[in-house]
Order: structure tokens, then C-alpha cells, then sequence
């Protein structure tokens, strides 16, 4: 379960966020919604351990994240506004050593069955360079469809980009991940069909 | 553990390989600026003797640090280094891999390249194996506390601004490595630079991972 009490991001001589409280149970997806510049991202970002809060503690299991250390990054699966892919990789390369360096060595079949499911099997030697702005979102989400992903899922935009295909894939995934206990936080502009009763939302400028 | 680092060391020698035009400009770098000198100098055998160690390593030096900039900025601007921080692995052992990965894209040329070209301003026999030895302790040094450099100027615009910071920091090991040079030029023993520069190389392989890995948390803040 992760909570975070009194969350507060202080930019320059401002205050990006204030008194923000927020907790995620099992089985729970926390949607955060506000406008550009209200501090989604950051509060992503505080929420992996990447930012440390000004104010206020984030807890995982009861035990704050910067305690928690490994065990809690093992949980973690966070992807960013940047795909961290290469480039001068192929997709299958950088989906590989991304598996690997998250601490999940996956096996080829796994790699095949993924692949496929998220239609990407065949641009797999094709080196990431080549590949359009919503097929690089599929590659970096993908690592999603992989079997005994992190429970906690933090994604920033995770639809934006993707066709309505893809958006129905991945909010599918959302759906079983949930349903296996699995936790998520996630911002978005778009309205998506998220497991009802489920679902929280979390207004950053209101 | 181990598959991790593999895999950070593996993708920069991959992406480096489809790059190949990126690193090679060190390299040439390094041999251009060391052909330069006996054209600015005159063709002077005595005197490019005896300059020789101190051009090569000034030569190292200023190519390994053309390189720096490199070492995290293509990881910073696309979200690995985010991935890399959030990995369960500790942050320091993967910013090793990546320093050794540099090392062997940009120091090891220098090292195996270095001999030959004392070879070409007639440096005697017995140095070039010094300065073989002197690079291969001294090369290391410069990626390692380089990559302190390279983590902490992340984000900071004009790349000048890393070689300030380091170059107070590899003057130790320019000292060191072209004195051992120059001690067998004049009859002593090199022992003594290059235990220096050992050790150097031993406190900044200790040092420079967790110094880095802070640099890159920071930055990322």
C-alpha cells in the first residue's frame, strides 16, 4: 500500500503543491488530473523517490520510501515522459537490457509473447530510430505485459500518443493487473475507461 | 545483480559500435594533436625527445576529456538515468559500469595508441613500456573522476564548463604520468609515479562511483 500525507513541493518562492494526501490500496488506481503545470509529474516523480518531497512523508508498506529503499524500487515500475529508449538499439535490445536493468531477466518466449500481444512482433530488429512516437510508447509500455511485472505501476501519461486500439490494450492490462492485486498511479488528459469503483482521482487544482 | 550491470555495460558498447563515428573523434584527436607539435615545434629530434611524454599525456588528457560530456547526457535527455536511479540496484554500481564501458571506448584506444606514437618522436625503448604502463593507471583515472564532472554539469548548458571542474582534479594524474615518463628519460626509476598513480586509481575507483551516482540524484531532482 502506498500513502503519502501532506505533500508539499515548494518551486522557486512558490509552493507547486500543498497538503496533497493521498493512499493507494491493492487492487486500487489512482488517477491524478489537473492542468499543465499543476505538478502531476512532480508528484510522480516524489511519489517514485526520484524528488525528495519539501514537505510531508510518502510511505510504502507503512515504511517511508527512502527507507524502504531496494525492496521498494523492486516494487516499482515507473514510466516517465521520456521512453528511455536508444535509439541505436533495436526494439528487442532495448526492451532487454530495460527487463534487465529493472531486475527481471525475461525469457525469449516471454519476449516473443509479449511482443505479439502488444503488436510489435514484427519491428522487432527494427532499431528504435525508425519507429513513429506511439509505437515507442507501446515499446517502453510493453514492459508491462511482461508476467510477474512490479505491483506498483507510476505512469505519467501513459495513453498519450497511443491509438484507440492500444488505449483499449493497455487500460485492459490496467484492468487484470488490479484484479491481481496490483496497485497504479497514473496521470491523464484523456478520458479513459478505467475499472470502476476502483478508481480514485485526485484533482491537483482544484 | 550481475545481469544488470551487464546489461548497462553491454548497451553502451552496442550503442557505441552503431556510433562508431562519435568515439573515433577522441582517438583521431588524440593522434592529430600529437602529430601537431613536431610541425609547431620544428623537426628537432633532441628537443621532441624530450617533450615527447609530456605532449602525450597532455594529449590523453584533453581527449579523454573531449569525451566526458558524453558519458550522460544522451542517458539524461531520454529517461534512462531515471530508469537507472529507480533500478533496485544500487545507482553507483551501474554508474561504474557505465565509467568502464567509457573507458574502454575512449582510455583503452589511448593506451594501446599511446607507445606507438613515442615510437614516432624516437623515445628510447625502455620508456615505452612506462608509458604504456603510466596510461593504462592513468586513463582509468581521468573516466572516473571525469564522470563526477560529467554527473554534476548534467543539465548545465556549454560544455566547457565540466573541464573546469575536472581539471584541477587530473593535474595529479598528469604529473604522475608523464614524471614516470620522464624519470626513466633521466636514469631513475618510474616505480615511484606509478605507485602514485596506482593509487590514485584505487581512491578514485572507491570514491568516484558514489560521488557520480550523487551527482546524477541530484541532477534528476
Amino acid at each position: 500500500m502506498l500513502e503519502a500525507r501532506d505533500i508539499a513541493c515548494l518551486k522557486g518562492s512558490r509552493w507547486l503543491l500543498r497538503g496533497v494526501a493521498l493512499r493507494v490500496e491493492p487492487g486500487e488506481v489512482l488517477w491524478i488530473e489537473g492542468r499543465n503545470g499543476s505538478g502531476k509529474t512532480t508528484l510522480l516523480r516524489m511519489l517514485c523517490g526520484l524528488t525528495p518531497p519539501d514537505e510531508g512523508v510518502i510511505q510504502w508498506v507503512g515504511q517511508p520510501i527512502v527507507d524502504a529503499g531496494e525492496a521498494y524500487r523492486r516494487e516499482l515500475l515507473y514510466l516517465g515522459h521520456a521512453n528511455a529508449l536508444k535509439d541505436d538499439l533495436t526494439l528487442e535490445e532495448n526492451l532487454r537490457s530495460a527487463m534487465q536493468i529493472a531486475g527481471r531477466t525475461a525469457r525469449s518466449d516471454e519476449f516473443d509473447e509479449v511482443l505479439a500481444q502488444c503488436g510489435l512482433i514484427d519491428r522487432r530488429e527494427l532499431p528504435v530510430r525508425v519507429l513513429s512516437q506511439g509505437q515507442r510508447r507501446r515499446v517502453a509500455l510493453s514492459r508491462l505485459w511482461f508476467p510477474d511485472a512490479p505491483k506498483l505501476w507510476i505512469l505519467d501519461e501513459p495513453f498519450a500518443a497511443l491509438d484507440v486500439e492500444s488505449v483499449q490494450r493497455l487500460s485492459d492490462r490496467l484492468g487484470r493487473h488490479l484484479d491481481g492485486g496490483g496497485m497504479a498511479v497514473l496521470t491523464t488528459h484523456q478520458e479513459v475507461a478505467l475499472p470502476a469503483g476502483r478508481t480514485q482521482r485526485l484533482r491537483l487544482d482544484a | 545483480m550481475r545481469d544488470a550491470l551487464r546489461a548497462v555495460f553491454l548497451r553502451d558498447i552496442l550503442q557505441a559500435w552503431r556510433r562508431r563515428a562519435d568515439w573515433l573523434t577522441t582517438f583521431f584527436f588524440f593522434i592529430i594533436v600529437v602529430s601537431l607539435f613536431p610541425l609547431g615545434v620544428g623537426p628537432e629530434p633532441a628537443i621532441l625527445r624530450v617533450i615527447a611524454p609530456g605532449i602525450l599525456w597532455v594529449a590523453a588528457l584533453l581527449a579523454s576529456m573531449l569525451a566526458l560530456p558524453r558519458m550522460f547526457a544522451s542517458d539524461y535527455t531520454d529517461g534512462t538515468l531515471e530508469q537507472l536511479t529507480l533500478a533496485p540496484q544500487p545507482l553507483s554500481l551501474l554508474v561504474l559500469s557505465k565509467i568502464v564501458a567509457h573507458w574502454l571506448l575512449t582510455g583503452l584506444p589511448l593506451v594501446l595508441m599511446g607507445p606507438l606514437l613515442g615510437l614516432q618522436f624516437g623515445m628510447a625503448p625502455d620508456m615505452l613500456p612506462v608509458l604504456f604502463y603510466s596510461l593504462l593507471l592513468g586513463t582509468p583515472c581521468l573516466s572516473l573522476i571525469g564522470a563526477i564532472g560529467a554527473g554534476l554539469t548534467l543539465g548545465v548548458r556549454g560544455s566547457g564548463v565540466v573541464a573546469l571542474l575536472v581539471l584541477p582534479l587530473y593535474i595529479p594524474v598528469l604529473i604522475f604520468g608523464s614524471g614516470a615518463v620522464e624519470a626513466v628519460g633521466v636514469g631513475t626509476a618510474p616505480g615511484g609515479h606509478l605507485s602514485l598513480l596506482g593509487a590514485v586509481l584505487m581512491i578514485s575507483l572507491v570514491v568516484s562511483p558514489l560521488a557520480s551516482a550523487a551527482a546524477v540524484r541530484v541532477a534528476l531532482e
